[in-house]
């Protein structure tokens, strides 16, 4: 990987006298975050890439959990090694704002829908900065077990069941950072979804949803890492938890476990794209054109085929089809479905870029306490 | 006196310096390739990183003008800077913005109060639309009301200086106010905890290595060589294991619906509902680490062991001595050694740890390091992972030295 631009340079060197202005590298890196999901991107974007263009290739890269400070250093080394690289929203935000990420002009850069909409009016909200090529809608919601005795048949009907340990007792499973669970604590303590950030805002509105998350602190097994609770569940080491929603579709249908999902104030967050700044002309030429390509209505519609993501284009969404393998209906599974959705929230990427220090701090401390 | 002379009529003593001074110059040329590749790979590195602990040039680099008009602005008179300072903000802003860097600055500042990060992003839409007929400070208020705020502009007073000791304070739960250094309120301390934390675990986990190891190193060194050979190779069997497969499997040991709860109902031990808690605690990070860093403990010690001549027992006991007084007064002095080798590799490299804490020390048994970890992959905040890592190196160079003065390096003994 390190002697890609090297060759990079002896290719530009060695063809630059006859070639057009569009000369595009013959590979690029795209970092990702492995797993299913990087399998559901080769699927539904590189392997149509790849036929499309013979002779260009695509390394596969599965460092998206660390890319912000990676690319931080790529970029004090300036030796950019990377092409395209999938992060999520709140990461996007930071790296636009350090200047790593590459500006986009969305209605010249992308294609409009196929219904003839705008990039701009297609992809709507989810055009949450500068830099940012959406790919997915995904959500962080809950999962339970079926199969709990102590529930005496009794089954969790909206988010406060999570906060509820007379009828639904033993251990939860939540991620170990303030972020969403400071919202649902205070969402279940009577604070009405309007006003959260605006009480999250003043010291005794987290005092108030530490207090909330106190009554079941004792009860949580904290995780880290997406795949944990999941993994909890399936060993009834838990029997509610939250992660995000396309591990409980592999959980529940593919690997059928007595687990159910709980929609209800699932947070909305987006998946996609940011071009690192400073890319040699013909990397960046390369990049474009496979963006261009690849965020069509047709190929975000198809990503969903392989993983219960929903695709962030307005136009995507009627071309959702079956899972390419089970064969089962997708539309279902996904957060944006009108079933699934009836009460929602969307990561609120400014309020948290202004206080997570902040809301860090606190948390470890009452972690620790 | 006369001096000596060689036969070509140099002084000796110059002569023997030269041959010295030459022989010193064949021996650094022969390391020079390994000292090359260390400053290089090591020592200019972590210098770098540990210097961004007290760098703070960002904030004069962005707004020279600015910061250089805030020098003679008093923040206890308690007033708002004066027009020509706003003047300043704005040039230095326009600059700022065309060369994107006032969200970079937004960044930093954050890191100290709440809210910079999207005051600085939104003031690049604000500052594009401000004209030069109407007064700079009036727009800026008009734009924003924390430009109208005095602790906006006591934070970029405080935070002016090249140099800064602001990570540091942090890192050691204390903070800059315009009235001198504080400690933080209650609820937000965590770092002087969390050292001392991991300073308190690393020893336990030193001293439950050496209570495993030392019997263990004792049966190596003294079995026949066959038995001792396959002994050896399941103590370093795990070693050669992958952390994270071995950290996962004491997962799969450990947890409420794991093995050996499992097995505990089954003999009746324990009840169904009262499973034991053994791991995401402290408990589960002071087993596994154990289990991980004993290796580190057993080699130094066998090695150390293998060359103590069984004889000097067999005398101690003809001469009268007991068993326990044969090990402890003959056997256990010669192996301080290896005790000491083995505890200060343990030590160090459990001090460090950050990936089996994470995984199975849940709330209580994480480390600092998972802290300077966050701080460097998540948080970015690279000065304070530096002050963090800075202050951790002086601790374990503090605790050396005192090592050294109990114990004694040069009495440490690998083989």
């Amino acid at each position: 990987m390190k002697l890609k631009p090297i060759f990079a340079a002896i290719s530009v060197a060695t063809f630059s006298s006859g070639l057009l202005a569009a000369d595009m590298a013959k590979e690029m890196t795209i970092v990702s975050w492995g797993g299913a999901y990087s399998n559901s991107q080769i699927k539904a974007y590189h392997e149509p890439y790849m036929a499309a263009n013979p002779g260009f290739k695509i390394i596969n890269d599965e460092s998206s959990n660390e890319a912000v400070a990676k690319l931080r250093a790529m970029a004090e080394a300036k030796n950019i090694t990377w092409d395209l690289v999938d992060v999520e929203g709140p990461d996007s935000q930071r790296l636009c704002d350090e200047g790593l990420a590459m500006e986009i002009d969305f209605d010249k850069d992308l294609a409009p829908g196929t219904d003839g909409s705008t990039p701009t009016k297609d992809f709507g909200d989810s055009l949450i900065n500068k830099c940012f090529i959406p790919q997915i809608v995904f959500s962080t919601t809950f999962g339970y077990r079926t199969d709990v005795p102590e529930w005496n048949g009794k089954k969790p009907e909206d988010l406060c069941a999570v906060f509820d340990t007379t009828n639904f007792p033993g251990k939860r499973s939540l991620e170990k950072r303030p972020k969403k669970n400071l919202e649902w604590a205070l969402l279940c303590d009577g604070v009405e979804k309007e006003k959260l950030y605006e009480v999250l805002s003043t010291p005794e509105g987290v005092d108030k949803a530490l207090a909330k998350l106190d009554t079941i602190k004792k009860d949580v097994i904290w995780w880290s890492a997406g795949a944990e609770t999941p993994q909890r569940l399936a060993d009834k080491e838990v029997v509610i938890g939250s992660t995000y929603n396309g591990r409980l579709f592999d959980v529940i249908e593919e690997k059928k476990q007595p687990v159910a999902m709980l929609w209800d104030y699932q947070i909305f967050d987006f998946d996609g794209w940011i071009v690192p700044a400073g890319l040699p002309e013909d990397r960046k030429a390369r990049v474009m054109d496979f963006l261009k390509v690849s965020t069509d209505t047709q190929h975000l519609a198809d990503q969903a085929k392989y993983i219960s993501y929903g695709p962030a284009r307005a136009s995507s969404q009627p071309l959702v089809g079956k899972h390419a393998v089970l064969g089962i209906e997708m539309a279902p599974h996904m957060p944006s479905n009108p079933a699934n959705a009836k009460r929602f929230l969307v990561n609120n990427i400014e309020w948290w870029s202004n206080n997570e220090d902040e809301m860090n701090k606190k948390f470890e401390a009452w972690l620790a306490k | 006196m006369e001096q000596i002379q060689t036969l070509n009529g140099v002084p000796l003593k110059k002569q023997i310096a030269r041959a010295l001074f030459k022989q010193k110059m064949r021996a650094l040329l022969l390391i020079a390739p390994l000292l090359i590749f260390i400053l290089i790979t090591f020592v200019i590195p972590i210098t770098d990183m540990l210097l961004r602990s007290i760098d703070n040039s960002i904030v004069s680099e962005t707004l020279p003008q600015t910061t250089a008009s805030l020098e003679t602005w008093d923040p206890k008179a308690a007033q708002l800077p004066d027009e020509a300072t706003y003047l300043a903000l704005y040039n230095d802003l326009k600059l700022a913005i065309e060369q994107k860097n006032h969200t970079k600055l937004g960044t930093r500042l954050n890191y100290e109060s709440s809210g910079m990060s999207s005051l600085f992003r939104k003031v690049g839409k604000d500052v594009s639309k401000m004209q030069a007929s109407v007064s700079y400070k009036e727009q800026f208020l008009a734009a924003d009301k924390a430009w109208g705020d005095l602790k906006t502009w006591n934070l970029l007073k405080l935070y002016s200086p090249e140099y800064t000791t602001g990570y540091f304070l942090a890192a050691l739960d204390m903070k800059k106010t315009p009235d001198g250094i504080e400690m933080l309120p209650e609820s937000d301390r965590i770092y002087l905890n969390l050292f001392a934390r991991t300073i308190f675990m690393s020893i336990v986990i030193t001293a439950l290595c050496l209570l495993l190891g030392y019997p263990i190193a004792w049966l190596l060194a003294n079995l026949p060589m066959r038995t001792s050979n396959l002994l050896m190779i399941l103590v370093l069997l795990p070693f050669w294991t992958s952390l994270l497969v071995r950290t996962s499997a004491w997962k799969v040991l450990l947890q409420q619906q794991g093995v050996i709860n499992d097995i505990l109902v089954w003999l009746g031990v324990i009840t169904n509902a009262g499973r034991l808690e053994l791991i995401n605690n402290q408990l589960g990070t002071l087993i596994a680490m154990t289990h991980i860093l004993l290796p580190f403990m057993i080699l130094p010690l066998y090695s150390v062991m293998r060359t103590i001549p069984p004889s000097y027992m067999r005398a101690a006991k003809s001469l009268g001595a007991t068993d326990w007084t044969a090990f402890w007064r003959v056997y256990f002095p010669q192996t301080i050694a290896g005790i000491g080798a083995g505890a200060i590799l343990t030590f160090i490299l459990a001090i460090g740890y950050y990936i089996t804490p994470e995984l199975v020390g849940g709330t209580q048994g994480t480390f600092i390091s998972n802290r300077i970890a966050y701080h460097i992959s998540s948080s970015l905040n690279w000065g304070m992972a530096a002050a963090l890592g800075t202050i951790l190196l002086t601790l374990v160079l503090v605790l050396y030295w005192v090592y050294d003065r109990i114990v004694g390096i040069d009495k440490v003994k690998l083989g």
